[in-house]
């Protein structure tokens, strides 16, 4: 039933945001940056990866898993080798997302004009 | 003209948008978003032998790409004035805003253009994605030096 509770969990994270956003003045940039901090924060206290085995690619698909990556990266470091640990692994499993979302964009900015 | 009145006129000439059809687009987009993921984390998993993790993995580039995709097509902004949230607060809002500066600016320049604003948007993502996870590290390795 993993189907059912990512659709449940992904459809309420949106539909937060989209309340978020109508009754605030706040920007799409806005709300993308407070839950990457919410993610980084959830992962803190160890909810993240609980959330991901209740709802599988639900929580994986949104930008907080983003922040959940940064974390759990940086905490890899943290067991390994303490502070320095800190500064040479946070990027470590956020850097897919990050290396591709460059490589992409680049490569396909340069294929494709800009539509208005 | 005085202030109120001025307020006033602004806000029944500003158009309404109903704000429950939009959550509830929101929710029934993100919702597919997640059950398409969840879809392919299942193929990857189950026919081409890949690992939980590294399902996670290949699920976060491909929506990446796609995000990439439907930006540079044109495609994507209708869709957000469509469905609404459900499709920038997955990781396709951030392939998105990296995305659609990198077009924009392409004609000032590889350097001053592309370059200088292609985190224009993504950049405030990363930034406190960083500065917040970092920090939680340094509360954690507190803790820890304290229990």
């Amino acid at each position: 039933m993993i189907f059912f509770s990512a659709f449940i969990f992904s459809g309420l994270v949106c539909a937060i945001a989209q309340m978020i956003l109508d009754n605030t003045n706040l920007t799409p940039g806005h709300v993308t940056s407070l839950f990457t901090v919410l993610g980084a924060i959830l992962s803190f206290l160890g909810l993240y990866e609980k959330l991901i085995d209740f709802a599988g690619a639900g929580a994986t698909v949104l930008i907080s898993n983003f922040g959940h990556m940064l974390y759990q990266g940086g905490l890899i470091g943290l067991n390994e080798s303490g502070l320095i640990g800190c500064f040479t692994h946070l990027l470590t499993k956020a850097s897919a997302a990050i290396v591709s979302a460059v490589v992409f964009s680049a490569i396909l900015s340069f294929i494709f004009k800009p539509k208005d | 003209m005085n202030k109120d009145e001025y307020k006033k006129l602004v806000k029944s000439l500003t158009p309404k948008e109903n704000k429950v059809k939009n959550t509830l687009l929101a929710f029934l987009s993100g919702g597919i978003v997640g059950v398409l993921g969840e879809l392919e984390i299942y193929i990857l998993m189950n026919f081409c032998g890949v690992s939980r993790t590294e399902a996670f993995i290949w699920l976060c580039i491909s929506l990446i790409f796609i995000g990439c995709f439907l930006t540079s097509l044109g495609f994507f902004d209708n869709l957000v004035t469509k469905f609404k949230a459900g499709l920038i607060i997955p990781t396709t809002g951030f392939a998105h805003s990296i995305s659609s500066s990198a077009l924009d600016y392409k004609k000032d320049g590889l350097i001053t253009g592309l370059g200088a604003n292609f985190f224009k948007l993504a950049g405030s993502v990363i930034l406190y994605g960083i500065l917040s996870a970092f920090l939680l590290l340094m509360i954690r390795m507190v803790i820890e030096c304290l229990v």
